[in-house]
């Protein structure tokens, strides 16, 4: 609260002098290709502007890849989401402190894990001739598909999510757990009538970050599915690249666009919730 | 609803929390758990509540052993030192929160959370939420939701050390007052001397996971079982002393002894008020340094020999009796606790 005031109070001209800079900075590099982003997606062929492009990404192929990738996104996300919640909640009310931070370590290497190198240790591994695929027999295709890119992802989505949630797991009081126990409730209930209630905005802000990494993720499914797996991120690639086609590239801008304004939409649900129950935890 | 304690034992790894206790609480006594930090007194009240577990030994309430029972299901409201509202919920829901586990109406619910927090002094506090409450506030709060499904004993850890000394005060005697009227039998754990003594029909004092006595505030205070017990309680003074006998002989008085004394050589332990302070020219020490009270005066004398004593005297005579003047000091006759010998006359002011 302090805080609050505090800047609210030093919000006339220096505080704004201040972050002068920043702000610049942010405009030159959000600003700019946001601006060439809008204009291209809405300039049609032959010159002058309109709808053209926007709707074309409406239909197919681009429909279907949008369509895979909010799937594939929330996929990830909702499951990343509950398997890292699960793990951060064992690995602390573990005794071991030896335990929580060789689990915590590893999730800051494994969450950054990603790109082509990505790629290859699952296709090393799960690929039509990996290690585990040989050994167990499972023939070829398991990894190349909306399941298998889904596992990869979460490969680093879970431990991502590890080291989101566990600041919040630690800020649950024990004395909340033990005065849902001393009045009458179970376990379960604790965690139905507090504990989730007050991690919720924690749970949900991983989901965000889980979706947004699944969602812009682009060089390991390409190196892993191509065009097997149809991605809105592969789309864009390749009408940029003029690989199929060329002239599109201001389908890709009006892609890029339909990009941003999902993500704007996720983010819309989750800032209210994060803004009413920031202090609980504090 | 008594509770009686039968030889509990803990260990921490190698720390012995509890080593033995054994106690009972009668029927809708207030008791104060009083000890140093560390001495295990909240390990023995999360024994009764169902937090901890007993290596050995067994908690029994209202006859019945309930040493394996769990926590959800023992009939015990409990109060934490801070912070253990639901931060989720609003003062309302916080104190209906165990109606609510139980499946009963709203109705039940906003009536019963209405009248408790009436009870606690914050009637149409219902719809604030815990970060809305200053901490005398919050702990009122958990008192009411403490008391919601009307438990057989009131389990209070430290409610009140994490406020401000008036508040303190205040709270600790509403505390009393409700205690009184509900009937309920209470054990309320603090390290505060003063505390224990002012609310508690009994006090135990506790060291190292024991007892070492247990008795009302008057009697711990005056008639101290054990040298811990008389340091703890209170402000003691020690004096060299040489045994001989049934008496001892200190500052050139004998006054009789109260138990044995573990050796010749002793300290002798005397509270303030029982020391007397008088002008005199050629007395055997001087005022070091007064300190004003209201009813009464602390006076710190500096000995000739070497060495303190602290002195409690009237208030009106705190001007008479100036720092610096030359005084006599002597002892009120009467039964004196020894101790094994220590340093040369050092007061021992109370912890907390
Ligand atoms: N959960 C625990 N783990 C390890 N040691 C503990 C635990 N609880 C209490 N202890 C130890 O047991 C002793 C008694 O603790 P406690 O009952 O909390 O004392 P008090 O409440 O009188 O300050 C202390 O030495 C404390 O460090
Ligand atoms: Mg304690």
């Amino acid at each position: 609260m302090a805080g609050l005031t505090n800047s609210r109070r030093r919000g006339g001209g220096a505080g704004w002098l201040a972050a002068a800079p920043l702000l610049v900075v942010t405009l030159i590099a959000f600003g700019i290709p946001t601006v060439v982003l809008v204009v291209g997606a809405f300039s049609v062929k032959g010159g002058g502007f309109g709808f053209e492009n926007l709707s074309a990404t409406m239909r197919e192929p681009y429909l279907g890849a949008l369509w895979n990738s909010v799937t594939l996104s929330a996929v990830v996300a909702i499951l990343g989401a509950v398997l890292g919640a699960f793990l951060a909640q064992a690995v602390l009310t573990s005794r071991s402190g030896l335990l929580r931070e060789a689990v915590l370590t590893a999730s800051g290497v494994l969450a950054n894990f990603g790109g082509v190198p990505l790629a290859f240790i699952w296709i090393a591994t799960l690929g039509n001739s990996g290690v585990v695929t040989a050994a167990l027999g499972l023939g070829s295709g398991v990894l190349y598909n909306f399941w298998g890119l889904a596992l990869v992802y979460l490969y680093f989505s879970v431990p991502l999510m590890v080291l989101v949630i566990a600041p919040a797991l630690d800020g649950l009081k024990p004395q909340w757990r033990e005065a849902a126990l001393n009045n009458g409730a179970s376990t379960w209930q604790f965690w139905r009538h507090v504990g989730i209630p007050v991690l919720g905005p924690a749970l949900l802000g991983g989901a965000v970050l889980l979706f947004g990494g699944a969602f812009a993720a682009y060089a390991t499914a390409a190196a892993m599915v191509g065009a097997s797996v149809p991605l809105v991120t592969l789309q864009i690639a390749d009408a940029l690249t003029g690989n199929v086609l060329i002239g599109y590239e201001n389908i890709a801008l009006a892609l890029s666009l339909d990009m941003i304004v999902i993500a704007l939409l996720v983010m819309a649900v989750y800032l209210p919730l994060q803004k009413r129950s920031s202090r609980w935890l504090a | 609803m008594t509770v009686e304690l039968r030889e509990l034992r803990r260990s921490f790894g190698g720390t012995v929390a509890l080593d033995g206790l054994s106690l009972t609480i009668e029927q809708g006594e207030l008791i104060a758990f009083l000890g140093p930090s560390g001495c295990g007194k909240t390990t023995a009240l999360r024994c009764v509540a169902g937090f901890e577990r007993p290596d050995t030994g067994a908690v029994f309430i209202d006859g019945a052993d309930v040493t394996r029972v769990p926590a959800n299901r023992r009939d015990a409201g409990m109060v934490f030192q801070s912070y253990s509202l639901f931060p989720n919920l609003n003062v309302r829901d916080n104190v209906a929160f165990g109606l609510r586990v139980r499946r009963r109406s709203a109705d039940e619910r906003h009536s019963r959370a209405a009248e408790l927090l009436e009870l606690v002094g914050l009637g149409g506090f219902g719809e604030r939420y815990p970060h809305q409450l200053s901490g005398g506030q919050q702990q009122r709060v958990a008192l009411a939701r403490a008391l919601a499904l009307q438990p057989k004993v009131l389990l209070l850890d430290e409610p009140l050390s994490a406020l401000d000394a008036k508040v303190r005060v205040n709270l600790r005697e509403e505390i009393r007052r409700l205690q009184l009227e509900l009937g309920i039998t209470t054990i309320f754990v603090t390290h505060d001397q003063e505390e224990a003594l002012s609310v508690a029909d009994r006090v135990a004092v506790l060291k190292s996971g024991r007892l070492e006595q247990v008795a009302p505030p008057a009697e711990v205070y005056d008639r101290p079982a054990t040298p811990f017990v008389a340091e703890f309680v209170g402000t003691m003074n020690h004096l060299p002393g040489r045994v001989s006998g049934e008496t001892v002989e200190v500052f050139g008085q004998t006054l009789p002894l109260d138990g044995t004394a573990p050796g010749a050589e002793v300290d002798v332990l005397v509270r303030p008020e029982a020391v007397r302070v008088t002008p005199s020219g050629d007395g055997r020490g001087f005022i070091l340094a007064s300190s004003f009270r209201g009813s009464i005066a602390r006076l710190r004398v500096q000995l000739d020999g070497g060495g303190e004593v602290l002195a409690d005297v009237p208030g009106h005579e705190a001007v008479r009796l100036a720092p610096g003047l030359k005084v006599d000091v002597t002892l009120v006759e009467r039964p004196v606790l020894t101790a094994p010998r220590t340093a040369v006359a050092a007061p021992v002011e109370p912890v907390g």
